[in-house]
C-alpha cells in the first residue's frame, strides 16, 4: 500500500514500505515552468529533513529540492537525465527524483497529507 | 511597491499569463504554453510581446540630434530621417547608464523619438532634463508598446496595416489604424524580423486582440523574451551591461561610428577611445556549455588552470539549441572563439567554450 505526503516547500514523498520516492509537486512544476535539468543526489547520500537533496533548473532559474525526511538515498531517477521534462509531464509519477530508505518513520507524521497540502496551496493563492 | 498594470493587463490575465513584477510593472513571465513553446513559436511564426513598460519619449528643439549626441556615442546627426539607431547613455567613466533606441523624426534632426528601458526610464528622463534643458522632453505615458517578432510577423501585420511590410530594418513610419496614429518600427530584440508598434494606450488591447486572432500569432511572455534575446547575443541592461561596463568591453563597437570615435564629445569618450586604441581589460563573450546543467548570472568563469578570468552576466537554457548557453565577461586572452573555460556552478566546474555571438543567426530584413 502506498501513500503520498507533502512538505510546505512543495516536495512530495510516496511511501511504500520502508522506501519513499521523493519529487516536487505538480503545483511546484507549474510554478517553475519548463524543467531543463535536474541535479540528483548521489546514491548512498544520507539526508536529514530539510537538507538540500537536489536542484531543479527551469528555463528561468535554479531551485533547491529539500529532503522531506531523514534517510539514505538508494536510487535516483536516471530517466530525468535524458528527459527532464518528465517533471512537467508527470511530476508526482514518472518525474520522481530519488528513492530514500526511510530512517525514522515517525518523521512522516510531521508531513502534510493530501487534504492538508491542498489547504496549504489554497492559503497561498 | 505595487507593480503597475500595463494597458494589456486584462488581456494577460484572460490569456492565463503567470504574472510577475518586472521593473515596477505586472507582466506575464509566460502563458500556459510555457517559455520553451513560446520561444520556439516566435522563432518559427510570430510572437506578440507587451513591452509597454518601456519608456517612450520625444526629444525636440533646434539641433536636438547634435545635442543628444553629448550624452551618448551613437551617430544621430549621420542618421537618415525616420531611421533608428541603437545607442547607450554613458557616464563620465565610459560606463553604460542605459541602452536605447533613437529614431530621427525629421531631416533637420530637431525631433527624436526615444525608447528606453523600464527600470532606467526615470533616471534617463532626469538625465535629459538636467543636461539638455534647452530641449523639450515629452514623455509618452499614454502610449502602449507592442512588439510583433518572428519570420511571419510581416505577413500577419500586413493584413492589419497595409504597406507595413515594405518598411526596412531599423526604419520607422507612421500608420493610421482605426483612426489612431501608430509609430511602427521594423526592429525588435529577439534576433528575428519584426516590428515594434507604439499605440495610444486605450487602443492597445484592440490591436493586440486583432493580431492574436491571426493564425501566425501567439502571445509571448518575458521568459521567452529573455531566452530569445540571449540566443540573439543581445545585452540586457543591468546584467550584461551596467554603469561599470563600457560599450567597447560589451562589444558594441558597431554602434559607434567612425566620426564619433574620432571626435568624441560624449561622456566617457576618453575611455572609449583608449579602449579602441589599446584594448580592453575584459570582453563580453558568448559561452556554450558542453553539458546539460545551466550556469546562471554571477557564476565565476575559470580557465584551464583554475584561475578566475571572469563572471557570467546572463545564463540559461537555449530552446533553439536545446542546451545551456551564457554570456559573460572574460579577460581578452580568453575571448577567442573555441577557448575552453569552466563555469563554476554550486562549487563544481562545468566545461564550456567561447562561442561567437549570436548563438542563433539573426534574421533581420535588411
Amino acid at each position: 500500500m502506498t501513500k503520498i505526503l507533502f512538505t510546505k516547500d512543495h516536495e512530495y514523498i510516496v511511501v511504500e514500505g520502508d522506501i519513499g520516492a521523493v519529487g516536487i509537486t505538480d503545483f511546484a512544476q507549474g510554478q517553475l515552468g519548463d524543467v531543463v535539468f535536474v541535479e540528483l543526489p548521489e546514491i548512498g547520500k544520507v539526508t536529514k529533513p530539510g537538507d538540500q537533496a537536489g536542484v531543479v533548473e527551469s528555463v528561468k532559474a535554479a531551485s533547491d529540492v529539500f529532503a522531506p525526511i531523514a534517510g539514505e538515498v538508494v536510487e535516483v531517477n536516471k530517466a530525468l537525465e535524458e528527459n527532464p521534462a518528465l517533471v512537467n509531464e508527470d511530476a508526482q509519477g514518472a518525474g520522481w527524483f530519488y528513492k530514500v530508505k526511510i530512517g525514522n518513520p515517525a518523521e512522516l507524521d510531521a508531513l502534510l497529507d493530501e487534504a492538508a497540502y491542498k489547504a496549504h496551496l489554497e492559503s497561498l493563492a | 511597491m505595487i507593480a503597475s498594470p500595463t494597458p494589456l493587463h486584462a488581456l494577460h490575465l484572460g490569456l492565463g499569463g503567470r504574472m510577475v513584477a518586472f521593473a515596477g510593472y505586472d507582466l506575464p513571465v509566460n502563458y500556459p504554453a510555457g517559455i520553451i513553446a513560446e520561444h520556439l513559436w516566435t522563432r518559427e511564426n510570430a510572437g506578440l510581446f507587451d513591452v509597454s513598460h518601456m519608456g517612450q519619449a520625444f526629444v525636440s528643439g533646434p539641433g536636438a540630434a547634435a545635442r543628444l549626441e553629448t550624452l551618448l556615442p551613437g551617430d544621430l546627426q549621420g542618421l537618415a530621417c525616420k531611421r533608428i539607431r541603437y545607442s547607450q547613455f554613458t557616464n563620465a567613466d565610459g560606463g553604460i547608464l542605459d541602452d536605447l533606441m533613437v529614431t530621427k523624426l525629421d531631416e533637420a534632426g530637431d525631433k527624436l523619438f526615444l525608447v528606453v528601458n523600464a527600470a532606467c526610464k526615470t533616471q534617463d528622463f532626469s538625465l535629459l532634463q538636467a543636461n539638455l534643458p534647452d530641449l523639450k522632453l515629452e514623455i509618452l505615458q499614454d502610449r502602449a508598446l507592442l512588439a510583433l517578432q518572428g519570420p511571419l510577423a510581416a505577413r500577419a501585420l500586413e493584413r492589419h496595416i497595409p504597406g507595413v511590410s515594405a518598411l526596412k530594418f531599423m526604419a520607422q513610419q507612421d500608420f493610421v489604424w482605426r483612426g489612431e496614429t501608430l509609430f511602427v518600427s521594423r526592429s525588435g530584440y529577439t534576433g528575428e524580423d519584426g516590428f515594434e508598434i507604439s499605440i495610444p494606450a486605450d487602443f492597445a488591447e484592440n490591436l493586440a486582440e486583432s493580431l492574436l486572432a491571426e493564425e501566425e500569432v501567439q502571445a509571448i511572455g518575458l521568459g521567452a523574451r529573455d531566452s530569445l534575446r540571449l540566443e540573439a547575443g543581445l545585452c540586457l541592461y543591468g546584467h550584461d551591461i551596467d554603469a561599470t561596463t563600457s560599450p567597447i568591453e560589451a562589444g558594441l563597437n558597431w554602434s559607434i561610428s567612425k566620426r564619433r570615435r574620432e571626435q568624441g564629445g560624449f561622456p566617457g569618450a576618453a575611455r572609449v577611445q583608449r579602449e579602441l586604441g589599446q584594448g580592453v581589460a575584459r570582453l563580453r563573450v558568448g559561452l556554450i556549455l558542453d553539458g546539460k546543467a545551466p550556469a546562471r548570472e554571477g557564476a565565476e568563469i575559470v580557465d584551464s588552470t583554475g584561475a578566475i578570468v571572469g563572471r557570467v552576466t546572463s545564463g540559461g537554457f537555449s530552446p533553439s539549441l536545446s542546451r545551456p548557453i551564457a554570456m559573460g565577461y572574460v579577460a581578452p586572452k580568453c575571448a577567442a572563439p573555441g577557448t575552453p573555460l569552466s563555469l563554476i556552478v554550486r562549487g563544481k566546474p562545468l566545461p564550456a567554450h567561447v562561442k561567437t555571438l549570436p548563438f542563433v543567426p539573426n534574421r533581420y530584413q535588411r
